[in-house]
């Protein structure tokens, strides 16, 4: 909605294609807030950010686009301001700041104050003043309509892409000068998960059929307690108030792992644990697939003044009452650092080049400022000013295009067709729910928050037979409007991709950065926490075709600063 | 039963789709287990409700606020029973 913006008031006609209402999109769930070195509340400056993003990023992070970012943030930040975002502030009726963890001043000194937020609801408030602002600019919106792939011409050229109107299946071709996905993350590869269900990867399935390749797809951000089955987040509160791990034999295991912190070692630590437990067969459940939190033996009363929520989650989401039965909890998928590869100016590069017409922004793109593991706040700024950016390569481009829209190439418009009419004629084939469990029991169990070689090496194979299945789905409502198990069928071939290129690059990247962290990378000096840059320091791209893996080196040079020099990440 | 129109009652499903995962998971279960036992006028009223934005939608479902209208009321304990 950002670019969608920008555009519209460039005077250029501008379609926004949306499964959902766009204010109900899956950022209204992003609470923490935005960051900018605004220093309203003391002392930042861009230059620290962007020293939090590259050491929180493991070093994978782009500096030249990482740099862009940061500096472009308070003018992003001041604009939305503009455009009546209801930022919390201070007295002097500046914009109030919040420290946030790894927000630091000075080059990693101190905390500092740099999340700008509305309340706990700054995505949604950010969708609000973006839609109202699209609205007055003219912005045309195809609400509950669903991209289904990419129009590409014989050279490569973007022209477009097919989409589907729910309400009455029918398929039309959108050809546009110019072409962005802005279609967020694919969390729904995972079993557990703190996405909605709508966040399936559909920019990316349609990239990686077009033959874009999906960069840097082994990088997924984990929360350690999430409820087994359901993906809602248990609070790190509940194991600061004492609540205890425990596995199938009902050991309290972090006394194993971390003999000291036990249970509050960190997030890294205590999902490590957990997964270990499970993969070593102590997991509980008839799948043996969770852990259990234990806070039975906390005073009711303080379970109810000091993690007030928590109950009510987990009768409603894990179906027990934590007073009188421990929480089943698992590491839970958060946020996608991969996608569709761009630069900063937010133009889709394959082998080097722009792809002419072809533009990313946000959770789906990988400029790549997120690098191996997101910095809070970053994912709500990098919208802002990737689709800002965005846009203004796109109108720049569409500038230099003749007025008349080319002859539309129809092969992949065909194929598109094909793939419905497939989905639509299957007999014998695979139920829809069946084949999306699997992968996603897959993706948990081989491709998660702490990964083992063999696991690995056994995962690539196993989602290859997923695939298979995904290519035989059949749906038994063959009806035209608002047929949800098309759609889901559909959404399916988008998650397929993104679990592929997430398992297939995992395995192959052996070393341990940022939130890929394995089992098997050893800690040595020259490897410094499993950290190998002498071997690992690039970017994977990994192509549909042949499960194909390429590599790309980091841009460690920033646009007008020094490089910030490779350092081992501790915090 | 309800003699609901049978394309409105296909649009409301897919309108049940938020930016949510917990409202995503409650309505997900509220059409599994009750919705098809709703009469046309208490359809009227989960619709209406459809309409709020997500954080509002799951702060009266969570019980943090509630609504004034009886019959959207009504649906909202059904939704915070399920």
């Amino acid at each position: 909605m950002r670019a969608a913006l920008q555009l519209s008031e460039a005077g250029l006609k501008t379609a926004v294609l949306s499964k959902v209402f766009p204010t109900r999109s899956h950022t209204v769930a992003a609470q923490g807030g935005v960051s900018a070195s605004l220093g309203n509340s003391e002392e930042d400056h861009w230059t620290w950010h962007m020293y939090d993003t590259v050491k929180g990023s493991d070093w994978l992070g782009d500096q030249d686009a990482i740099e862009f970012m940061c500096r472009e943030a308070p003018k992003v930040v001041t604009e939305l301001e503009h455009y009546g975002m209801p930022f919390d502030r201070n007295a002097d009726g500046t914009i109030y700041q919040r420290p946030f963890g790894g927000h630091m001043s000075n080059f990693g000194e101190k905390p500092v104050r740099r999340a700008c937020a509305a309340a706990d609801r700054t995505g949604h408030a950010m969708l609000h003043a973006l839609y109202q602002r699209n609205v007055r600019a003219n912005t045309h919106f195809f609400v509950e309509w669903m991209a289904l792939d990419l129009i590409r011409d014989a050279d490569g050229n973007v022209q477009g892409v097919i989409a589907m109107e729910m309400e009455t299946s029918e398929i039309v071709v959108f050809q546009a000068k110019a072409t962005l996905f802005a279609t967020g993350g694919a969390g729904r590869i995972y079993a557990s998960s703190t996405n909605a269900f709508i966040n399936t990867g559909d920019g990316l399935g349609m990239a990686a059929r077009a033959g874009i390749p999906l960069e840097d797809m082994e990088f997924w951000q984990f929360h350690p307690t999430g409820v087994a089955g359901a993906g809602v987040l248990i609070t790190e509160g509940v194991r600061g108030e004492g609540g205890i791990l425990r596995n199938s034999a009902g050991e309290r295991f972090m006394e194993r792992y971390a003999p000291n912190a036990k249970d509050l070692a960190s997030r890294d630590v205590v999902s490590r644990a957990m997964v270990t437990e499970i993969n070593e067969g102590r997991g509980c459940g008839p799948n043996k697939d969770h852990v259990l939190l234990d806070i039975t033996h906390l005073d009711p009363d303080v379970i109810m003044s000091k993690l007030p929520g928590i109950r009510e989650i987990s009768i409603k989401f894990a179906g027990v009452d934590p007073i009188k039965a421990p929480i089943p909890v698992v590491p839970t998928c958060h946020y996608q650092m991969g996608g569709i590869p761009t630069n900063y100016h937010g133009e889709v590069v394959v082998d080097g080049k722009p792809v002419h017409g072809f533009y990313a922004a946000g959770e789906c793109a990988c400029a790549s400022v997120h690098g191996a593991n997101r910095l809070g706040t970053n994912s709500l700024l990098d919208l802002l000013v990737f689709g800002k950016s965005s846009a203004n390569s796109m109108i720049d481009f569409i500038k230099q295009q003749p007025l008349e829209l080319p002859q539309l190439a129809t092969a992949d418009v065909e194929r598109s067709v094909a793939r419905v009419e497939r989905l639509n004629k299957q007999t014998n084939g695979v139920a829809v729910n069946d084949a999306r469990t699997a992968m996603q029991r897959t993706m948990q169990a081989h491709c998660g928050v702490f990964r083992f070689k063999d696991m690995l090496a056994e995962g690539v194979e196993k989602i290859l037979e997923v695939e298979k299945m995904v290519q035989k789905t059949e749906i038994s409502d063959k009806s035209s409007v608002f047929n949800m198990a098309r759609i889901e069928a559909l959404e399916l071939e988008n998650l397929i991709e993104v679990a592929k290129a997430t398992m297939i690059s995992a395995n192959a990247r052996t070393e341990s950065r940022g939130a890929h962290v394995r089992d098997d990378a050893p800690d040595t000096p020259e490897t410094p926490n499993g950290r190998d840059d002498a071997n690992w320091l690039k970017h994977t791209l990994w192509s549909r075709e042949g499960n194909r893996l390429e590599y790309k080196p980091v841009n460690l040079q920033p646009l007008t600063v020094d490089t910030i020099a490779l350092k081992t990440r501790s915090y | 039963m309800t003699a609901y129109d049978p394309i409105e009652l296909k649009r409301i499903r897919w309108r049940s789709r938020r930016g949510l995962l917990e409202l995503d998971l409650v309505l997900e279960r509220f059409f599994a287990q009750r919705f098809d036992a709703l009469s046309p006028a208490e359809i009227d009223a989960y619709k209406r409700i459809l309409d709020l934005p997500d954080t509002d939608f799951l702060d009266v479902v969570n019980g943090k606020a509630d609504l004034d209208d009886p019959e959207e009321a009504a649906i909202i304990e059904i939704l915070r029973s399920v």
